[in-house]
């Protein structure tokens, strides 16, 4: 499958242009995805659901629009921090650094505001580059002296932490009360803008793709089966129109929860719409087919880590927003394990070249769920590290299992 | 299918004279090999015999210590996997050719998307380019693969072969270089990809076929060449020749040179 393609389309032979029922390509396209290993997001659908009705019997407060308001703030600091390991991991690589570099740019953020008064847009900037700038160090040191990234980055999770320390210094905790900081975690869009924004998604999904889809047609391959293009546009409607009505009964859309939106549909598009994109879905898959190819592997390489760090920073930047500060604590705790626990669940293989990015947002709506859920049940840390990391390994070990069923499938 | 008799007249890749050595090891000594085109040359020999190293030497992986390569008549040198497809060589490697994860059209054009916008960042034609897989697989007569959205994992491996080998051809070459397409290939399938080796002569490519496989070189190849320890034993052509003539040669108990 193209990575991120539409996974309903049917199939596209130019002699295989017969029209499929509504039920026959449902089946056809399950068929299809069972053969290739790739079950899709619906387990993880049924799993969300699952995890949603256990702690809504536990306590009615869970799915509140205000409790499910503040889950959407939550899951946006991982949810993005995801989005960089979704290309990482896709990669064949891992990169358990982010934590800190998430922690080391918050630091960078509060100091240049509140040591030394750079206005809040040269800060963010500042620290955008820099975790932009570690990632590609990272990246080179994996790509061009071939250290395998678990070392690099493992070694980068000491490194950065050990910068986050120093750059904080004697301050320990630095409170940054700069409005247009603070803003992004706790300001919320009009009602209005909310179904305005989601409109404007449901609209651009489905023009894109019927635009998409007639070219197809007008060009002789079959196209999706229209039934189930327009079920899969009610569904997604359903979905952010629903979002946004709850939503819009606790204080309406945060602000947060759209950055990190955008943030998702942009990096899904460029993982499965262009040539970079490709490239990396490529050398994850079969480095050396990649390179006999022409791809510049290592250039490659280095570009998803420099993003990695990138996103990794933006994670630290809505972080310090949430808190109000940028501490000694900022991006430790399950922050590590919550982005990759979100990438996994989220369909991306650690093996490398297959997932996608929207499956991070999903992950970390499961993944930030358990989190909120024991949290509201009053549950201590020591029950939400020793569940969350065995649903890691639950996710890691589907995975494993979905592989080996490929290479038995494949050829 | 063509008998030789109307190849053309001059080859379409020349080497004369090709050296080469690997630390203690000469793999090659003093080796000519020449390629017309519309013709099938099979290059066999014992283990270690060099073939691999002459086909590297083509393809521009190893730069030869010594001689000549000349491609249509001009005298050229071959540094880069690159510079030889730029000139028209593409070369099959019996594994790692492909990735799994992508479908048939990404796989046909990796390295080469055709995009609308800026090099790396631009959006994939991936329509236009599932049109032309599909056309260069119809033209080369690969009937086995109907969908070329299917991912790649799901192939048989003659068919994936066969992906591999259209992939080369269609970026205007002359020359297609094939690493022991069949070895790993059941009947059926050996079938599918010698049947996609004569399209490709009847195109009018000049094909070099590495084969162990003297069953495989007899029904698909115009000239045989055999290598023994690096150096140029025979050159048999197909209907002058008999199996056992070239396991002669192959064996070293044929003390003929060229
Ligand atoms: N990169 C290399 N470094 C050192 N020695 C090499 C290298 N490549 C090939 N050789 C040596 O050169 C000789 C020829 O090897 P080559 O791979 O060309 O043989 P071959 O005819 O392809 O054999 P096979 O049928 O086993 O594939 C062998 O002795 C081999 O060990
Ligand atoms: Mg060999």
């Amino acid at each position: 499958m193209k990575p991120g393609a539409d996974k309903s389309t049917t199939s596209s032979g130019a002699d295989d242009a017969r029209p499929v029922g509504l039920l026959g390509g449902l089946i056809r396209d399950l068929r299809q995805r069972i053969g290739s290993g790739d079950i899709g997001v619906l387990p993880v659908v049924l799993g969300l659901a699952v995890i949603w009705i256990y702690f809504q019997a536990q306590d009615s407060h869970f799915l509140t629009p205000r409790n499910l308001s503040n889950l959407a703030l939550q899951i946006s600091v991982s949810g993005t921090i995801a989005i960089g390991v979704v290309l990482v991991l896709l990669l064949g690589e891992i990169d358990l650094s982010f934590g800190s570099v998430a922690g080391a740019t918050a630091a960078v953020l509060g100091v240049l505001m509140v040591q030394y008064d750079w206005p809040w847009w040269a800060a963010i900037l500042a620290m955008l580059l820099v975790g932009t700038l570690i990632g590609t160090m990272q990246g080179v040191w994996i790509a061009i002296l071939g250290v395998p990234s678990f070392v690099v980055t493992l070694a980068g999770l000491l490194i950065w932490l050990g910068v986050q320390l120093h750059v904080l210094g004697d301050a320990g905790t630095l409170n940054v009360f700069d409005r247009h900081i603070t803003s992004i975690a706790s300001t919320f869009l009009p009602a209005v803008w909310g179904w305005v924004l989601a409109g404007v998604a449901v609209c651009g999904y489905v023009g894109s793709h019927l635009v998409e889809d007639s070219q197809r047609r007008r060009a002789g391959m079959s196209g999706q089966s229209r039934p189930l293009l327009f079920m899969q546009a009610a569904l997604i409607a359903v979905m952010l129109f629903g979002t946004v009505a709850v939503l819009n009964r606790a204080y309406g859309v945060p602000t947060a929860g759209v950055v990190l939106f955008v943030l998702v549909a942009f990096f899904n598009w460029v993982a499965s719409r262009t040539r970079f994109g490709r490239h990396i879905y490529a050398v994850g898959g079969q480095v050396e087919a990649a390179r006999r190819a022409g791809i510049a592997v290592a250039r490659i390489r280095i570009y998803v880590f420099a993003l990695s760090g990138l996103l990794a920073a933006a994670g630290g930047l809505i972080l310090t927003s949430r808190l109000q500060a940028a501490s000694t604590q900022s991006g430790g705790g399950t922050l590590l394990l919550e982005a990759i626990a979100a990438a996994v669940i989220g369909g991306t293989s650690l093996f490398g070249g297959r997932g996608s990015v929207w499956g991070a947002l999903v992950g970390a709506l499961v993944i930030g769920s358990v989190s909120n859920g024991l949290d509201l049940v009053g549950q201590p840390a020591d029950v939400k590290y020793m569940v969350e990391g065995a649903i890691l390994l639950l996710a890691v070990t589907v995975d494993a299992y979905s592989r080996r069923r490929l290479a038995v499938s494949g050829r | 299918m063509n008998d030789g008799s109307g190849l053309a007249a001059a080859p379409v890749l020349a080497l004369s004279g090709i050296s080469k050595r690997f630390g203690a090891v000469q793999a090659l000594t003093d080796v000519d090999f020449e390629v017309f085109p519309g013709e099938v040359v099979a290059l066999t020999g014992d283990n270690g015999a060099g073939k691999s190293t002459l086909i590297k030497v083509i393809a521009g992986t190893h730069a030869p210590d010594a001689g000549t390569i000349r491609f249509d008549g001009a005298e050229v040198s071959i540094n880069s996997p690159r510079q030889a497809a730029a000139l028209g060589i593409e070369t099959v490697y019996q594994d790692l050719a492909l990735c799994d994860n992508l479908d048939v059209a990404a796989n046909m054009f990796l390295g080469r998307e055709t995009v609308k916008g800026p090099a790396l960042l631009g959006r994939l034609s991936d329509l236009d380019m599932e049109r032309r897989a599909l056309e260069v697989l119809k033209r080369l007569n690969v009937t086995t693969i109907r969908n070329v959205r299917s991912p790649v994992a799901m192939l048989s491996g003659g068919q994936r072969q066969s992906v591999a080998i259209s992939r080369a051809v269609m970026w205007n070459s002359k020359v297609v270089l094939l690493d022991e397409p069949t070895a790993a290939l059941g009947v059926a399938q050996t079938h599918e990809v010698l049947e996609l080796i004569k399209e490709l002569r009847a195109q009018g490519l000049g094909v070099v076929l590495i084969s162990h496989n003297l069953h495989d070189v007899f029904e698909v190849a115009d000239r045989i060449a055999v290598l023994r320890l690096g150096r140029n034993v025979a050159t048999f052509r197909r209907d002058e020749t008999t199996p056992e003539e070239v396991v002669a040669a192959i064996t070293g108990v044929l003390e003929t040179t060229k």
